[in-house]
């Protein structure tokens, strides 16, 4: 098992590299002069080629590739941002928790609320609660999830005025994007836990655990509950990773200054050591949380632990 | 042969028509398909005809949805951006699966040192989530179609790869592509032929829901400021045009929305069918 997680650990260490020079080369070949977005169309030659050597980027591919490689995995260090002077790291660090107060506790809503909704589909199947249930959920995967956000804006913000529209002022601004962002996630973790423990009903164990006059309830939870778990952990990770690469656009209806719209106004202004550091960062946040449901699965299901321990190949 | 043909594709369609979902999603998308191609034509009012009398104009008679900022009739442009916004999803769902299938064909079929080159390949692809990767896509190529349809396909294309990747592998050792082999077929002839039609089955069920997903992923990025753009009748665009109303003029938020709501619903309850239909678990 040691040997799995180290081996897994190595192997994001070289993707990490390679999705960096992939984001670099991106940046690099990308249309706008980064030095003339940042001092205006009106900017002498003079100023602009000084701008650049400042930023960095009259060197030669290479050695840019080079230094942006060994100051980011050697050295932990994202550069300055061009447009506001601030080092990128410590900026990330005061927006990831802003991302994360709205990520976290929609994570936490759409696994609890949707394996719920699943469950109760589930053993009500063919009723006319498990098709509102089911109608319910396809409603809210189908519509976008930046657009239901402006519908309840629209609804709660500017109709009733119960909670602020955007910014990050007080606790309430919160809540609209939180349940936006869970929306989705309810949806899909509802209809992927009402098929798993359809699956699982009918299984000759829950047979036998009927058979032996076992009550309902408790078939639920022992025997049902525990096999519909997979698909719950991949909820988690999906729902997590999910938000998470949803944040710029749930960040911009609602004016929140988290990483998403950091990225965003850095791809927007070709700010180069901004969008660098944001993808590294949701990179590497992606490949962890995979890496912790690859764990959790094997923690779980005894069949793929078993896998593990005979340290066969599994991929 | 034909005979036998025609009965399987008619059983295909009973089967996949057998559920109300399906069969709703299948009649809205015919109708939304039909309205957006024929619409634009029957609709008094040019996409970009602007009338200042009618400047937010609400619903009435003679504009159904109500106009816009330049007074622009609402239906007409919704559904001619629906042009765009159908097209952009079809076009970039298929390019999108059509390269990964390819793709995990190949690597299914070949297996060895190609395959874990493609799929190490992979690993490094989907180390981004696709809405990042389509962001920084269309903000590298520009706006305008085709660089859209190329940022909005690109995301998807590790998944539909492993897909395939999966289902060739357990195809690859059956005794029909050995057969295929002992007689010298061309290699590309066995995979395109013997392996495709085999593996094709869930990639479909993928694509149809991948269209919707896809739509919506576009009107996502016009409406924050990449991919198309105003004055572009794309849904998205039109939603990032309106934003600045939503207090005053929520109209102009609230039918482009609908659309493309209606629209994903209709792809995705087909999408259900047509796992019903294929899905030879469930199948009687």
């Amino acid at each position: 098992m040691g040997r799995y997680i180290l081996k897994r650990l190595l192997t994001m260490v070289i993707i990490m590299v390679c999705a960096a020079i992939v984001v670099f080369t991106f940046m690099y070949l990308a249309p706008g002069d980064p030095a003339r977005l940042q001092l205006g169309l009106d900017a002498t030659e003079e100023a602009l080629q000084a701008k650049r050597s400042e930023m960095g980027i009259d060197r030669s591919y290479i050695e840019q590739l080079a230094s942006f490689l060994y100051k980011t995995f050697i050295r932990f260090d994202f550069g300055d941002s061009w447009t506001y002077g601030v080092p990128v790291m410590a900026e990330m660090g005061v927006r990831l928790k802003r991302t994360l107060l709205i990520g976290l506790p929609a994570m936490f809503l759409s696994v609890t609320i949707g394996t719920l909704l699943g469950i109760y589909a589930a053993i009500h199947k063919g009723s006319w609660k498990d098709s509102l249930t089911m109608v319910i959920a396809m409603i809210f995967i189908s519509a976008p999830n930046f657009w239901v956000a402006l519908m309840l804006i629209l609804l709660f913000c500017l109709k009733l005025g119960w909670l602020p529209a955007y910014g990050i002022d007080s606790w309430t601004c919160y809540i609209l994007p939180i349940v936006c962002s869970a929306l989705p996630g309810i949806a899909i973790n509802a209809r992927q836990a009402r098929s798993a423990m359809l699956e699982v009903i009918r299984a000759d164990y829950i047979t036998t655990a009927r058979a032996k006059g076992q009550k309902f309830g408790v078939i639920v939870r022992k025997h049902m509950l525990p096999n519909a778990l997979m698909p719950i952990i991949t909820g988690v990770a999906g729902g997590l990773c999910g938000i998470v690469a949803g944040s710029p656009v749930i960040e911009s209806v609602f004016s929140i200054p988290g990483i998403g719209a950091y990225m965003l106004s850095g791809v927007n202004l070709r700010d180069q050591p901004v969008v660098r550091g944001c993808v590294v960062f949701f990179a590497l946040f992606t490949s962890l949380t995979i890496l912790i449901m690859d764990l959790c699965y094997a923690f779980l299901d005894p069949r793929i632990k078993a896998q593990y321990s005979r340290e066969k190949k599994v991929d | 042969m034909n005979a036998k043909k025609n009965s399987t594709i008619s059983d295909f369609l009973r089967r996949l028509l057998k559920g109300w979902g399906a069969r709703l999603g299948f009649a809205l998308l015919v109708f939304i398909i039909l309205a957006c191609l024929i619409g634009p034509i029957l609709m008094p009012y040019g996409v970009n005809d602007i009338d200042l009398l009618n400047m937010f104009a609400s619903s009435s008679k003679e504009h159904w949805f109500g106009c816009d900022a330049m007074g622009r009739d609402l239906l007409t442009r919704l559904l001619y951006g629906g042009r765009y916004s159908l097209a952009l999803g079809l076009v970039a769902a298929l390019l999108s699966a059509v390269l990964g299938m390819l793709t995990g064909l190949a690597a299914g079929y070949f297996g060895g040192r190609t395959e874990s080159f493609l799929m190490r390949f992979m690993d490094v692809w989907s180390a981004l989530p696709a809405m990042l990767l389509c962001i920084l896509i269309s903000a590298f190529m520009g706006d305008g179609f085709m660089p859209t349809v190329i940022a909005l396909a690109v995301g998807g294309i590790p998944g539909s790869v492993r897909m395939t990747r999966g289902q060739a592998l357990s195809e690859r050792y059956k005794e029909y592509i050995s057969a295929a082999e002992s007689i010298n077929c061309p290699k590309i002839t066995i995979m395109l032929k013997h392996l495709l039609p085999n593996v094709i089955q869930p990639m479909i069920i993928i694509m149809t829901t991948s269209i919707g997903s896809t739509i919506t992923m576009a009107a996502a990025l016009s409406y924050i400021g990449l991919g198309i753009q105003p004055p572009t009748p794309e849904w998205g665009a039109m939603l990032s045009e309106g934003r600045n109303y939503i207090r005053a003029y929520p109209h102009l938020i609230t039918y482009p929305g609908i659309f493309i709501a209606i629209t994903v619903l209709a792809l995705n309850l087909l999408g259900d069918g047509l796992r019903d239909a294929l899905d030879p678990k469930l199948r009687e």
